[in-house]
């Protein structure tokens, strides 16, 4: 067993407005540069709907993400290493810039500079690829809200094998937002897919990065993500991809994304996972126990045994007592309401959604019913279309999977109404989908209370311990296992990591060790 | 021997490595970030599926092709029982293939970055330079394979141009060796040197960069912040 600490998220799809706030911060932060013009590293997607880039869910096309052999062993769908050295000169599986869109900016100019007339002048779309004028007519978000939808949204993947009962007339649509970052994953299958060794999941917080000084360009990442979160900057002939806001994060500050969401949908905490099994939960045969296998690598801060073996493994003594208040820990692992994204895609992914009841008490109103959330219960086992479909989303499949996260919510809003309407506290409700009345109250207070404490729980970085490189062993005179608190804190050299957007720092370099780690176990010396 | 092949076979190669050598060095000491094909397949990429594999794989092959008949020496390739009219016959056929195979590439890459707009206005200068050199050092090599080689009279080029070659390495140039071959093999000869010189201060560096260390390399890296505080 050998424990890490990994920055995970979770999103609560219920409250999701879909205002896009936090692409627009995202982008006004990192991707407002050319060259990236059409990356959005935090996107708002309308399901069912296309997404962006178009169909990416469809990796029987794009061929991301892992997949069993005959064998039963995990590899790369879109094929290993000598494949991919074979075909280097042309990647069969990468979007091209229209699967995206075609980026485009207006003619301000116009406006300021047209003579006097008649008609208004009009600031009219130019591309920013070509300079030329051009017609819009795709967009990041252009079936935002179903726009399109009854032409569109039948082509949605996620559809698959029920799009013979999904309705998309007006009246009995359903839909919700489904806002995306880059899934931080575990078993990150752009890391695998990277020739040059760019890509590299960081120790400390599980946050993965692109080394833009050891980028090729190659762009097997970008084909190699099931998420379709790795971009291709155009200008600089380098790969890019969220950085879950990592100079934020070291700081003890939410992502961007995270910060300026108006619905407060998101949490950030850590969790502790034990490294060693991520290839054999990752190679789970059945894609429905995935989940199970990727919950059973987590573990529990709170157990004694755990806290010494995390101690062991050198993760700092504070960043135990984070992961014990984790939220993310809580509503993922703990309470089990929060979901993965596709985990069928066998990436392991560290961003978590709760399922939105929505769509289920929507489509209740539609049959007559008066939205009383004591009504949804037997809703949630009736409807089976937006479940399926949330299915299709977030559990590989498995409905009853989906049910069992409803059914939790839905339990959660019975019992806190009549806690404060009636003034009943009923235990009961509690033990049926297994839990306690405790553990409900505790659920209400991160879903529905959600304070900006209880959704934000990170740790800051030890940058004490870069400083301790520079000197020499012993001179601190403080065992790591003692923790580094007596050396006083010593300034972050944050601007100086990152002087060239995301890390071109190559650690190897300046600290001497810093080296790959096979996928199943390290070498024994690694920790004594 | 006039002044200019003195220039031609023995400055001007002797020019072009140091600008090679010292180049690359200093490239890959002070521009990591630019180190990169600059690939354009995002941009489009029908044409460049057969544009590129075609340029690319021909282009290996004229390289292997290179290497057997300019740096490995005629007693050599004797002495492991290749007779001078099997080599002969490798060169002109094979040879002939890959030419054409790398032209048609270079052909399709030339005139997709010219006729569409959103790849044409990511190119540069020195990327019109590169395909300007490319396209002569190319043309020029295919017309000594056909014309010369494979339908023409023949020119032996191994005891003349690959000793020249060969002695530049050991410091022992012998420029009448080249003064005495035909036209186009001397354009050949030189606009190569030009491409050489160009090149650690192109997009061409990629070719370094071929990522062999993939093969065999554990799929997940992880990397440290701070590597050396974790004991």
């Amino acid at each position: 067993m050998r424990l890490r600490a990994q920055v995970g998220m979770v999103m609560n799809l219920d409250k999701c407005i879909g205002c896009h706030t936090c692409s627009v911060t995202c982008k006004q932060v990192w991707t407002n540069r050319p060259g990236t013009e059409y990356v959005w590293f935090n996107n708002v997607e309308t399901k069912p709907g296309l997404g962006y880039p178009r169909r990416w869910e469809d990796n029987q096309r794009w061929r991301g993400g892992w997949e069993l052999d005959r064998r039963g062993r995990l590899r790369l769908k879109a094929g290993g290493q000598i494949r991919k050295l074979i075909g280097i000169f042309w990647n069969p599986d990468l979007p091209t810039i229209d699967d995206y869109y075609e980026p485009w900016t207006y003619d301000y100019e116009t406006l300021i500079e047209a003579p006097l007339s008649e008609r208004d002048p009009v600031a009219r779309p130019r591309s920013q690829l070509t300079g030329r004028e051009t017609s819009v007519r795709w967009g990041p978000n252009w079936d935002d809200d179903l726009a399109g939808a009854p032409e569109t949204a039948s082509e949605d993947p996620v559809l698959r094998g029920i799009e013979d009962r999904v309705k998309l007339a007006y009246e009995q649509a359903f839909m919700f937002y489904l806002p995306r970052i880059c899934e931080h994953c575990l078993n990150p299958s752009c890391v695998a897919s990277c020739p040059s060794g760019a890509i590299y999941k960081r120790e400390e917080d599980g946050i993965v990065l692109v080394d833009q000084d050891k980028c090729r360009g190659w762009r097997f990442c970008v084909s190699g993500c099931p998420y379709k979160k790795v971009y291709f900057n155009h200008r600089t002939g380098k790969a890019e991809k969220c950085t879950l806001c990592y100079p934020r994060i070291e700081a003890g500050l939410p992502t961007i994304c995270s910060e300026t969401c108006v619905g407060r949908i998101r949490y950030l905490g850590l969790v502790l996972y034990d490294a060693d099994r991520v290839l054999e939960a990752a190679s789970t045969p059945d894609p429905r126990d995935l989940l199970d296998a990727q919950l059973g690598l987590f573990v529990d801060p709170d157990d004694p045994e755990v806290r010494c073996q995390a101690r062991r493994d050198g993760i700092p003594d504070d960043w135990i007592d984070f992961a014990r208040r984790s939220p993310v820990h809580a509503l993922a692992i703990r309470y089990r309401v929060a979901l993965p994204l596709h985990p069928e895609y066998r990436t392991l992914p560290m961003v978590w959604y709760v399922p939105p009841l929505s769509p289920v008490v929507n489509a209740l109103e539609q049959d007559g019913y008066e939205a009383d959330p004591d009504d949804v219960f037997p809703a949630i086992e009736r409807l089976r279309i937006p479940i399926e479909y949330l299915a299709n989303l977030l559990a590989a499949g498995d409905a009853d999977r989906i049910r069992f996260v409803l059914r939790r919510l839905a339990t959660m809003r019975a019992f806190m109404r009549k806690q404060q309407v009636l003034g009943v506290r009923e235990e009961r409700l509690a033990t049926e989908v297994g839990m306690d009345a405790d553990e409900l109250e505790d659920l209400y207070r991160l879903l529905a209370i959600a304070r900006y404490e209880d959704r934000y729980v990170i740790p800051q970085a030890h940058t004490e311990l870069a400083q301790r490189l520079a000197e020499l062993p012993g001179t601190c005179g403080l065992d790591f296992e003692g923790g580094p608190g007596s050396c006083g804190a010593i300034p972050r050299p944050a601007a100086t990591l990152n002087q060239r957007f995301m890390l071109t720092e190559r650690p190897e370099r300046r600290f001497p060790g810093a080296r790959p780690l096979p996928v199943r176990n390290r070498p024994a010396e690694e920790h004594p | 021997m006039t002044i200019w092949d003195t220039f031609l076979w023995v400055v001007l190669p002797y020019a072009a490595l140091v600008l090679f050598v010292a180049g690359h060095v200093w490239r890959y000491r002070h521009d990591q970030f630019g180190w990169t094909s600059r690939s354009t397949q995002l941009l489009e990429g029908r044409w460049l599926a057969w544009g590129s594999n075609l340029f690319h794989y021909g282009a290996l092959a004229a390289i292997a092709g290179h290497v057997l008949g300019i740096l490995v020496p005629n007693w050599l390739t004797s002495a492991v029982g290749i007779s001078e009219f099997t080599y002969h016959f490798i060169s002109a056929i094979p040879g002939s293939i890959a030419g054409v195979v790398c032209v048609a590439g270079l052909v399709i890459l030339i005139v997709r970055r010219a006729a569409f707009v959103r790849v044409r206005r990511t190119t540069d200068a020195v990327d019109v330079a590169v395909y300007t050199l490319l396209a002569i050092v190319i043309g020029l090599g295919i017309g000594e394979t056909l014309a010369v080689n494979a339908f023409g009279p023949g020119y032996d080029y191994r005891s003349t141009v690959a000793i020249w070659f060969r002695g530049l390495f050991w410091l022992h140039p012998e420029p009448q060796l080249m003064a005495g071959a035909p036209l186009v093999y001397q354009l050949h000869a030189a606009s190569a040197w030009a491409l050489y010189a160009l090149w650690p201060f192109s997009r061409l560096v990629h070719v370094w960069s071929l990522p062999w260390q993939y093969l065999g390399r554990p799929y997940i890296l992880y990397r440290s912040r701070y590597a050396a505080a974790r004991r």
